[in-house]
């Protein structure tokens, strides 16, 4: 039972409440960064390291942070990780440091991780803040590498610097541009809610005609 | 879900059916369009018909495609939205304002994305806030600026057969092939200062999109229109006297630098934009005082980024951004209604 529910908890992040497609949360690094499938994994993994890292602090002192002031000792917390992070990118791989630029700092004001200390990992025990936080990243990567790979493809005719389609695609400008990014994600949450709604009329169907049977 | 059939039937109080239909208006603005069309076929050849039949089947199967969904709370059957004519003249419109040049693949995904994000994600015909085909060439613009910039001379009559190399292009690939370029006349005059002679520019034997290149078959198309009543004529005659006059104030200051007036009317996209694009019923403003606000902004837009602005052309841009004002305007130029607010308010 309790290890089902931690289960559920890392499940939910990745598609049902994604938190880009279900909740739009952390738009900015969403359209700014995803440019490249190499720019949106990298901040996909930066982001996953701040947000697990700080959701089992803030999990674990949740009692002992005034309700007052939890906001800006989230932050702080945050803001540790996120330098953490900022260093370690730097060192390890400056050249995608020196594309992301000031979005990791940015990681920051990232509503997503914000949200998840404040809705979840301040009210549950550190195990399930820190399923909840994997899950939450894990769903971000997702959405941040489905939307570079699409802008990378059709952008560059590359994925990972790897061109597909030889030497005279013609790249579609638009798609490397800020204009691409919005057009790209709109589409993609065009067909979660088809998606999304196709499910649900189905299980109701189901339910339905279960019922008439029953 | 299947409808019941209504036992009784009761109507609202306007019974008198006005005999305009959208797919009569949708056929006359086609009609309208054809002679300049022509033009274009006999100063490309080939290639335009190929690059118009090419946006044109993008518009039309995105229409087929989706259009169901989007008239689907009417109970519409799949591909009833094609009937009404509006797909075609999208596909027209739009490629009626690429290069001749232009790789087919890049027609057809133009029609396609206009019809698809500029009407159907709105909600289908009537619904949309731009107009589809100047957002289909805005993406277009966009997403291959090299291949929407790239301008052959026009070879009146000699060239109906030929074919342009680019334009048979694979899907995503480039066309590879330079062939020979020419400038427009709004290119020529922004950036090398060189007028083209009006004559050229009313007769339309000059570089260009293939519908921007003949002034007076487009007026004609207008005028036709005009006189079908399926046109506002306050927008087309706000913008080009707006253009006009603007330009006849820069030539006081120096008359060598900025474009003469009917340089101004002649040239470019203008004509096109103003008769047949400004004036679609559904993205510009339905008050009378708002087409004259409508029109006055486009000509001002156009002359400003024409002028002023890095690109040689600007007619796409300024309709594109009158419309997303249409309905602020609508708002603020409703007419009074008879007996009310008089005195008061």
């Amino acid at each position: 039972m309790k290890k089902n529910a931690s289960y559920e908890e890392f499940v939910k992040g990745i598609w049902r409440d994604n938190p880009v497609f279900a909740q739009v949360l952390g738009m900015c690094p969403m359209l700014a960064v995803t440019n490249s499938a190499v720019n949106a994994i990298a901040m996909g993994m930066a982001t996953m390291f701040v947000l697990v890292g700080s959701s089992f602090l803030v999990s674990t002192f949740r009692r002992v942070i005034p309700k007052q002031v939890r906001i800006s000792c989230f932050i702080i917390v945050i803001a540790t990780f996120v330098t953490i992070a900022d260093y370690t990118l730097l060192a390890l791989v400056p050249r995608v440091h020196k594309e992301l630029g000031a979005f990791i700092p940015l990681i920051v004001a990232n509503c997503l991780i914000l949200g998840r200390q404040e809705a979840f990992a301040s009210r549950y025990p550190t195990k399930l803040a820190v399923m909840d936080a994997l899950g939450m990243a894990c769903g971000f990567l997702v959405a941040l590498f489905s939307l570079g790979a699409v802008r990378e493809i059709l952008g560059d005719g590359a994925l990972f610097g790897i061109r597909l389609f030889g030497e005279s695609f013609e790249p579609w400008v638009i798609m490397i541009l800020p204009p691409g990014g919005f057009l790209t994600l709109g589409l993609i949450l065009l067909f979660f809610n088809w998606f999304t709604q196709k499910k649900n009329d189905f299980l109701a169907d189901v339910a339905g005609s279960e019922g008439r049977g029953g | 879900m299947r409808e019941r059939e209504p036992k009784l039937l009761l109507f609202h109080a306007p019974l008198l059916r006005q005999a305009t239909t959208t797919p009569k208006a949708m056929r006359d603005v086609i009609y309208a369009l054809l002679p300049a069309t022509g033009a274009a076929v006999w100063f490309f050849g080939l290639g335009a018909i190929l690059v118009l039949s090419a946006s044109i089947l993008g518009a039309v199967a995105a229409e087929w495609l989706f259009g169901s969904r989007a008239a689907g709370a009417a109970g519409c059957l799949r591909g009833r939205s094609l009937l009404d004519g509006s797909g075609l003249l999208t596909g027209l419109l739009l490629g009626l304002t690429l290069p001749p040049g232009l790789p087919l693949w890049m027609a057809f995904l133009g029609g396609f994305v206009g019809i698809t994000l500029g009407k159907l994600i709105w909600g289908g015909l009537g619904q949309n806030l731009f107009n589809p085909a100047l957002l289909g060439r805005a993406f277009l613009l966009a997403t291959f600026p090299i291949a929407m910039t790239t301008w052959v001379p026009a070879a009146a009559g000699t060239g109906l057969t030929d074919l342009y190399p680019g334009s048979l292009a694979l899907p995503f690939m480039q066309s590879g092939i330079d062939g020979v370029t020419a400038a427009t006349p709004l290119g020529l005059m922004k950036f090398e200062q060189e007028a083209t002679p009006l004559a050229a520019l009313a007769f339309g034997n000059t570089g260009g999109s293939l519908g921007e290149t003949s002034g007076l078959l487009l007026l004609l198309g207008g005028l036709y229109l005009w006189l079908r009543r399926d046109l506002d004529w306050r927008i087309p005659v706000g913008i080009l006297l707006t253009v006009a006059s603007f330009s006849f104030c820069l030539g006081l200051f120096d008359a060598g630098r900025f474009p003469a007036p009917l340089f101004s009317v002649f040239s470019g996209g203008l004509l096109l934009g103003a008769i047949y694009m400004a004036t679609d019923p559904v993205t510009s403003p339905v008050t009378p005082k708002g087409a004259w606000v409508f029109g006055v902004g486009v000509g001002l837009l156009v002359m400003l980024i024409r002028v002023f602005g890095g690109l040689p052309e600007g007619v796409m841009y300024a309709i594109l951004l009158m419309n997303a004002a249409t309905p602020l305007i609508d708002r603020y130029t409703q007419p009074r209604v008879f007996g009310y607010g008089v005195g008061s308010e």
